[in-house]
């Protein structure tokens, strides 16, 4: 969550860039793929940490805001990779899907490049408007469940 | 003397041959896919994602067709597939007051922000078969209103001001959040490890040691503050950019258990609070968890404990289902020399038993393997 609440420009700042990944963790393998393939230029990337798949040991709170326990695991798959020109990415996303997290950090990489940010942009645009279309009908149709009280009037006193 | 014994190997191997026939079934029959088991039995999904502790949707379903639908079973091969992996290191902790909700009720309060939103929940089907089921009817598309934008305020905020309300769960300054799946358990441990043990404990042993509490087996007086389910996300800090980012989303299920206390020497009387937290859509599980955790909380309290429910190392030592299928089931593994031996011990006991009644013994007695 951004807490200052300023949005630094579009492929500047770690915060751009914490935001980015966030989005390419919730991108599908397709969303990525077709990026990718209709790219005019892919660049060599070398891969620099697997990818490799994992565990990750998810933490709540006692009582939803006390001390921290831990809940369980999680699958998650990272990769690292390096551009021509030297940039580094990191992907990573919950599950076993190691092409998905290649992808993710070789998007994060060409984040990072002038030439290349505005057609990740593009990418994290779409995905967003896709979630952020995804969680406005499930709000929708979780508050057609919602209970609208009445009082029943007595007509005896 | 020990005596080592070999066979078996094409019994073996030819049973599990069968087991994949037996799952296989009908030929005639489409195979249930992996994607369809997700979408269509998904609490069976995410019941076994909760007591593997660990959450990876896909996964969880192979190991229910694996298992031809046996959930232990299922959960004990998810627990095998883990250890296989590579820890990545732990999450920032879940912000449930940041919840995706799908769903969000309190027995507590009629009207509060957010309102009471039912969701998919069976409540108030009236659990009669449905015949429509039986044919791929289409089935209608969910409803959709406008306006369910108002923050989801959680329901143990409200009395927080007037300090009725015990505060969410502090452990003192430094304590590292215990880890069952990295260190033995010790007894007694604290509410953190506890809280581990039995998010992962099975939903069965977990219900009937709730409904025990309820029943007068360590009364707590109970109110369903809030259950909320939906989705969060899980945040794991990458250390190499010094920030943490979002993995993507889990879908969880909280209760807050509400329980009235009336105070001890160390306390004023206040509501005091029971805590669940489960993967996925698990809204009993969740309850009972936080019943049970109420119940084993007796010693913060000064409450005397005097139930099942409240003996610490009796609940958790009983309350996974891995460990207990593994020792019940050991026993149908072969046992013959220890019987050999149990055998000739109670062949003993009772000539001397008889030795001492006077009575004649029995000079014919079988063999067992005979």
């Amino acid at each position: 969550m951004a807490s200052d609440g300023q949005q630094p420009l579009p492929g500047t700042g770690p915060e751009r860039r914490r935001q980015a990944m966030g989005v390419l963790a919730k991108a599908t393998r397709l969303e990525l793929e077709q990026v990718w393939n209709a790219l005019p230029q892919r660049p060599e990337a070398v891969p620099v940490r697997g990818p490799e798949t994992g565990l990750v040991m998810v933490r709540g709170r006692i009582g939803g805001g006390g001390a921290p326990f831990n809940l369980g695991e999680v699958t998650a798959t990272r990769a690292s990779v390096r551009l021509e020109g030297g940039t580094v990415g990191h992907g990573q996303s919950l599950g076993t899907d190691g092409e998905k997290a290649r992808l993710a950090a070789i998007f994060d990489a060409l984040l990072q490049l002038p030439e290349h940010a505005p057609a990740v942009e593009r990418l994290l645009s779409q995905v967003s408007a896709r979630i952020e279309a995804e969680d406005a009908q499930r709000i929708r149709e979780t508050a057609a469940t919602r209970v609208d009280f009445f009082t029943m009037v007595r007509g005896d006193d | 003397m020990y005596v080592a014994v070999k066979g078996g190997e094409a019994a073996i191997a030819n049973a599990h041959r069968l087991l994949a026939d037996r799952r296989r079934g009908d030929r005639s029959l489409p195979s249930i896919t992996i994607e369809q088991i997700v979408a269509q039995l998904g609490l069976a999904v995410d019941r076994v994602m909760a007591e593997a502790s660990l959450y990876d949707r896909a996964i969880a379903a192979l190991a229910i067709r694996q298992s031809c639908g046996d959930l232990i079973e299922a959960i004990f091969i998810l627990r095998a597939y883990r250890t296989t992996l590579p820890r990545f290191g732990y999450s920032v902790p879940l912000e449930t007051a940041d919840m995706q909700v799908e769903r969000r009720v309190s027995a507590t309060y009629k009207d509060l922000p957010g309102g009471q939103l039912l969701g998919p929940t069976f409540d108030y089907t009236h659990r009669l078969l449905d015949p429509s089921l039986l044919h791929d009817a289409p089935v209608d598309e969910a409803l959709q209103r406008e306006g369910g934008q108002e923050p989801i305020m959680r329901v143990t905020d409200i009395l927080a001001d007037e300090d009725l309300m015990e505060d969410d769960g502090t452990l003192p300054e430094g304590h590292v959040p215990g880890d069952l799946t990295r260190e033995p358990l010790e007894f007694p441990m604290a509410r953190d490890l506890r809280l581990q043990a039995l998010a992962r404990g099975d939903e069965g042993f977990l219900l009937s040691l709730g409904y025990s509490t309820q029943r007068g087996y360590a009364r707590s007086h109970p109110f369903v503050g809030e259950i909320r389910i939906g989705e969060v996300d899980v945040e794991l800090d990458l250390p190499e950019l010094g920030f943490a980012v979002s993995l993507g989303r889990i879908r969880i299920t909280e209760c807050q258990m509400i329980n009235q206390f009336k105070g001890s020497a160390k306390s004023p009387p206040q509501f005091t609070r029971g805590y669940g937290l489960v993967f996925g859509q698990s809204e009993r599980k969740a309850m009972a968890m936080s019943l049970v955790d109420r119940a084993l909380r007796a010693s913060e309290f000064d409450e005397d404990v005097v139930a099942p429910a409240q003996d610490e190392e009796f609940v958790i030592s009983h309350s996974d289902n891995v460990q207990a299928t593994g020792f019940v089931e050991h026993l149908k593994l072969p046992h013959y020399v220890d019987f050999q031996a149990e055998l000739d011990l109670v062949r003993r006991m009772r000539r001397e038993y008889e030795a001492g009644r006077g009575d004649k013994t029995d000079s014919d007695i079988p063999e067992a393997a005979e």
